[in-house]
């Protein structure tokens, strides 16, 4: 349990997806204008990593690695190389599935979220986050603990960066820095603030 | 035509660079700066993938449904990056266990996806195959100028060859190693394209809120 602790806050804070991997910095510059719409993207983000770190694990466990396949007749063989196709189409899956329940039985929820997800198909972050767990080889738990507390980080750092982003709109910026240069550097001010969380341990 | 091909090869590497102006890609990029030899090796995967899933997105674009379209260059530039991915594996190993999951990355790289997308569903597979080795170029531009600079001057060497020689070594350097945390790449990549947008003032933004004097009564 310590451990499952300790690893989130690990995830959620020191090693952050967003400003210390650069993960889904993509969408983190772009959708990053305003604090709702970056709370939304947010919380989306939370929801699918939730579902498909775990899910991505269960693959790998049970079909691809090696001599995972013994219950079909096959000791030998070791699928892992098929690893990245498996996971992204699992994402896409996934994400396509999500938007169907979602719109057939929480319209209200469908209506602020629908158009972020087929954003986070192509967000570094979620395969980022599945890729993680495979390197790091986490079992089952670990890998919920990490799906749930990395997304979350991911839309604390996008939420906080909305809301700088907001107040520096008013301010007097040279015109070759104005948009995305002013953006790089809000970010890279904050992951060094997030740096400082490098020693905590539980 | 030659004309053509030659400006949709050199066009995205200022003018309409990837990273700079379309904000594109920079998710698996910045990482993989602190050292040059690493930023080499990736920006070749990335020109590679780019170009080769272009043209083969091209040559099926009459064949592929709309609807499905994002599932099927989703498959070939996986499938892409699972040879590349194996190659780094077979021949350079510890590059590739630097690059750790990163190179899988480079799937849902946007300057991949949105190169499928924006001109190669419309346009014949040489032009795209030109296209997407122009934009991967672009790409390899900036990640080789700021692994220049976080080599160089987070560590004194290039390509792992001592420039400056520290002063842990006996040297004169003093080597800061701020430009070897993830915090600088963003540092460097805003200053440079504060420096690309002085240089070609077309590219700068607009203001949402123009600061006015306001004269006193």
């Amino acid at each position: 349990m310590e451990g499952l602790v300790s690893l989130a806050v690990k995830a959620i804070f020191v090693e952050n997806l967003a400003l210390s991997f650069f993960l889904g910095m993509c969408t983190f510059i772009a959708v990053s204008k305003k604090i709702q719409t970056a709370m939304g993207l947010g919380i989306s983000v939370m929801i699918v990593q939730a579902i498909t770190v775990p899910a991505n694990n269960l693959i790998l466990t049970h079909l691809l690695a090696p001599g995972a396949l013994a219950w079909a007749g096959f000791p030998d063989v070791d699928l892992t190389f098929l690893g990245l196709i498996s996971y992204i189409g699992v994402i896409a899956a996934l994400v396509q599935i999500l938007e169907m329940v979602l719109d057939k039985y929480f319209p209200p929820l469908y209506n602020a979220l629908g158009v972020f997800l087929p954003l986070i198909t192509v967000n570094c972050a979620i395969l980022g986050g599945s890729l993680f767990m495979v390197e790091r080889a986490y079992d089952f738990p670990e890998a919920l603990t990490y799906g749930v507390s990395s997304g979350f980080g991911w839309a604390l750092a996008i939420t906080a960066m909305a809301g700088v982003r907001e107040k520096l709109k008013y301010s007097d910026i040279p015109d070759g820095l104005q948009g995305i240069g002013i953006t790089f550097i809000t970010a890279g001010l904050m992951a060094m603030a997030f740096m400082s969380f490098s020693g905590v341990k539980l | 035509m030659a004309q053509t091909y030659k400006s949709q090869l050199v066009d995205p590497l200022i003018d309409n660079n990837p990273i700079t102006l379309q904000v594109l890609g920079i998710c698996s990029a910045l990482a993989v700066t602190s050292s040059l030899q690493v930023a080499l090796v990736m920006s070749i995967a990335v020109t590679l993938v780019t170009g080769f899933s272009s043209m083969f997105i091209s040559m099926l674009r009459n064949q592929i449904p709309g609807s499905i379209r994002i599932i099927v260059q989703m498959v070939i530039i996986a499938s892409l990056v699972i040879v590349v991915d194996q190659l780094l594996k077979a021949y350079a190993y510890e590059i590739s266990k630097t690059l750790s999951v990163f190179v899988g990355l480079i799937i849902t790289n946007c300057i991949v996806m949105g190169r499928a997308e924006a001109f190669a569903m419309k346009n014949p597979p040489v032009q795209s195959f030109i296209d997407g080795i122009g934009n991967g170029l672009g790409y390899g531009l900036i990640l080789m100028t700021v692994g220049v600079i976080r080599e160089l001057l987070g560590s004194g060497s290039l390509f792992g060859i001592t420039i400056l020689p520290t002063v842990n070594n006996g040297g004169w350097y003093v080597p800061n190693g701020l430009l070897l945390l993830p915090p600088s790449a963003f540092f460097v990549i805003g200053l440079l394209i504060w420096a690309v947008r002085t240089w070609k003032p077309k590219q700068q933004e607009d203001r949402e809120y123009k600061i006015q004097t306001v004269e006193a009564h």
